[in-house]
Order: structure tokens, then C-alpha cells, then sequence
């Protein structure tokens, strides 16, 4: 793969996930259970999104062919995502949705703080901006993951569920593939292998606060990064791409 | 707690650096630190502010409508408790 392949692939990969997991909050806009909780999910949802248009706009110009930020949302199928499964998953109740957002916000921060020393300009300032809101989506998961954890026993059980369900979407984000290795020579991105412990040590402590009990590395699943996604990506981008499919070009 | 509902809590803005906080308005929140989260997401989204104050509505002590005659009607005719008795110099342009 020539480096510019591989910085262009690993962009995409982070602009997916952030896209993805906007969409699935953005399906939680007018269902949050609290009017303060919804606002700020709509918040967050829109951080993302902002996210994902700044990195497929680098996309487009990395890759030279004139693509826009919309054609790379809306007009891409299924296998050309390459988004975590972690982030496709399907809302389910509100601690769910937390405790995805949370694993992955986690992983995602460190993601982060490394990109702000990679070599390459465009992903540094991107990273620069992002970290701030990253940091901030995390406190407020990490605050609500203790609040259900330590709360009733009713809420204990339901979101230690929550985190046994997810956990095996977990270990994808630290499993290189060549891209990866590519980008980690070429612009100096992050080894995902040292990325793994900081995660670790943060999602432990916030569990342990929580009153949970971290779930065991059993069988991982994996495929998101090459495109092989679970049943629930194509439902997703089946709504999300329906307007652009149907009128390409349509703007407001 | 006693409720199902979330206490309300009073937002409290510092729009900048030297300036006092200002009363934004309210939110309910499950406890004092989530209540931050939320005034933060209600009310500085387009960069209202540089700090925040919450307190719970019911921890303020407020003034009865009802005793507003004897409270503040006194002021009323005590005009002499204004600065509005001197000669301002020409030229002075902030008083």
C-alpha cells in the first residue's frame, strides 16, 4: 500500500466511526428520556458529525478525485465503510447507547491526543480540535456510567449488561492490520498497541467507580476497519443515505 | 430521593473574565455535578460563557412578593440615596 493509500484508508476509518455513531445518536434526537440529556446528545451529535466533515473533506483531497464530503457519506455502500462495529450498534436502552459511546470515547481520546503529534498537518489540527470535545463527551458518559452503576440495583444490573454485551466490540480497536503499520511509519500516527493500556486503565477506573465488574477478554469480533460489518450497518446506512440515493445532489 | 423528578438547579453564567456571573436560567439535573454537565450543554453552546455556577433552586433563599410594600417601597421616596444632587463638570464624560 503507497502511503498516501494508507493515510487516505486510515482517515476514512476515523471519519466513519464518527460518522456512524452520530447517526446512531442522531436516531436517539426527540427519544431522550431527560429534555437536558437530549441536548446534550444532539451536542455531541453534532461534534461528530462537524468531526466527519472535516476528515472526509481531507479524504477528498488526499485522494485527488474530486470527491466531496457528501459523496463519501451518502454514496458509498456497506463494505467501503470501515467504521468499528462498536459504533454501528444499535442504541437499545439508554445504557447502551452510554456505555457504547463511553468504550468508545475512551479509545477515541487517546486516538486523539497521539494524532496531535503525528507528522501530518491536516490530521494534527484536526486532532487539536477534536480532543477538546472528545474530553468533554467522556466526562459525561464516565459521570453517567457511575451514576447507573452505583445507582439501584435495578440500574447496576441493566448497564453491567450493557457492558458485558459491548465488550466484545472492544478489542477491534486495538487490532493493527496494515494499514495501521502503514500509518504508524509513514506519519507517525499512534501504535494501537499502546493505545490499549491507557484505555485500559481508564475504562477500569471508571468502572470500578461504577460499582461494575470489568467483563473478561473472551472471543472478540472484529472486520469493521476491512469493511465486514455486523447486520445493523446496512439498516443504518439504508436510512441515513435514502435522500442522496434517491435525489443525488439534493441540498438545502 | 424522594421524587421521580430531578431537583431544579439555578445557572449561573461569567460571560467574561472580570464581568459577574449573571442568572442564565434553569435545569434539572439528577445531582450538583451532573447539574454542571447540563448548564453546561443548555447554556454556553455558542460561547456564552468562561464560567459556571449552579445551586439548587430550593437552597436559595428568596424574598416573599407578598412583603414587597415593606421591603423595598421605603426606598422609594428617599431620593437624597442617589448620587442625583451634584453638578456634573463638563468634560467628564464617564460618571
Amino acid at each position: 500500500m503507497s502511503n498516501d493509500g494508507a493515510v487516505l484508508a486510515y482517515t476514512l476509518r476515523l471519519a466513519d466511526n464518527t460518522l456512524i455513531l452520530a447517526q446512531r445518536m442522531v436516531e436517539l434526537v426527540a427519544a431522550e428520556p431527560e429534555l437536558e440529556e437530549e441536548l446534550a446528545n444532539a451536542n455531541f451529535a453534532l461534534d461528530y458529525i462537524g468531526q466527519a466533515r472535516m476528515l472526509y473533506s481531507y479524504a477528498g483531497d488526499l485522494e485527488g478525485k474530486g470527491r466531496s464530503e457528501d459523496e463519501f457519506a451518502f454514496m458509498r455502500d456497506e463494505h467501503e465503510f470501515a467504521n468499528l462495529l462498536l459504533v454501528e450498534q444499535p442504541n437499545g436502552h439508554f445504557g447502551d447507547a452510554l456505555v457504547r459511546q463511553f468504550l468508545f470515547d475512551a479509545f477515541y481520546v487517546h486516538q486523539l491526543e497521539a494524532l496531535c503529534r503525528c507528522s501530518d498537518t491536516r490530521l494534527r489540527e484536526f486532532a487539536a480540535r477534536a480532543v477538546k470535545e472528545v474530553r468533554y463527551h467522556l466526562r459525561h458518559c464516565s459521570q453517567w456510567l457511575v451514576r447507573l452503576g452505583d445507582g439501584t440495583q435495578l440500574s447496576h444490573d441493566r448497564v453491567q449488561r450493557s457492558l458485558d454485551d459491548a465488550w466484545r466490540y472492544t478489542g477491534e480497536m486495538f487490532a493493527s492490520d496494515d494499514t495501521d503499520r502503514a500509518v504508524q511509519d509513514c506519519i507517525d500516527v499512534p501504535d494501537l498497541e499502546a493505545i490499549r493500556p491507557l484505555w485500559r486503565r481508564d475504562v477500569e477506573a471508571v468502572i470500578g467507580r461504577a460499582t461494575l465488574t470489568v467483563p473478561a477478554d473472551d472471543w472478540m469480533a472484529s472486520g469493521g476497519k476491512q469493511g465486514r460489518h455486523s447486520e445493523y450497518l446496512g439498516y443504518l446506512l439504508a436510512e441515513m443515505q435514502y435522500l442522496q440515493r434517491s435525489f443525488p445532489g439534493a441540498s438545502w | 430521593m424522594t421524587s421521580d423528578e430531578w431537583p431544579l438547579y439555578e445557572v449561573f453564567i461569567r460571560s467574561k473574565s472580570g464581568l459577574s456571573h449573571r442568572h442564565a436560567g434553569s435545569i434539572h439535573a439528577p445531582d450538583d455535578q451532573m447539574a454542571l454537565d447540563h448548564a453546561r450543554d443548555t447554556y454556553t453552546r455558542r460561547s456564552e460563557g468562561v464560567s459556571l455556577w449552579v445551586v439548587r433552586s430550593d437552597q436559595i433563599i428568596a424574598s416573599d412578593p407578598a412583603e414587597n410594600a415593606a421591603f423595598f417601597e421605603p426606598a422609594e421616596d428617599k431620593i437624597y440615596r442617589h448620587p442625583t444632587f451634584y453638578d456634573i463638570p463638563d468634560g467628564v464624560e464617564n460618571l
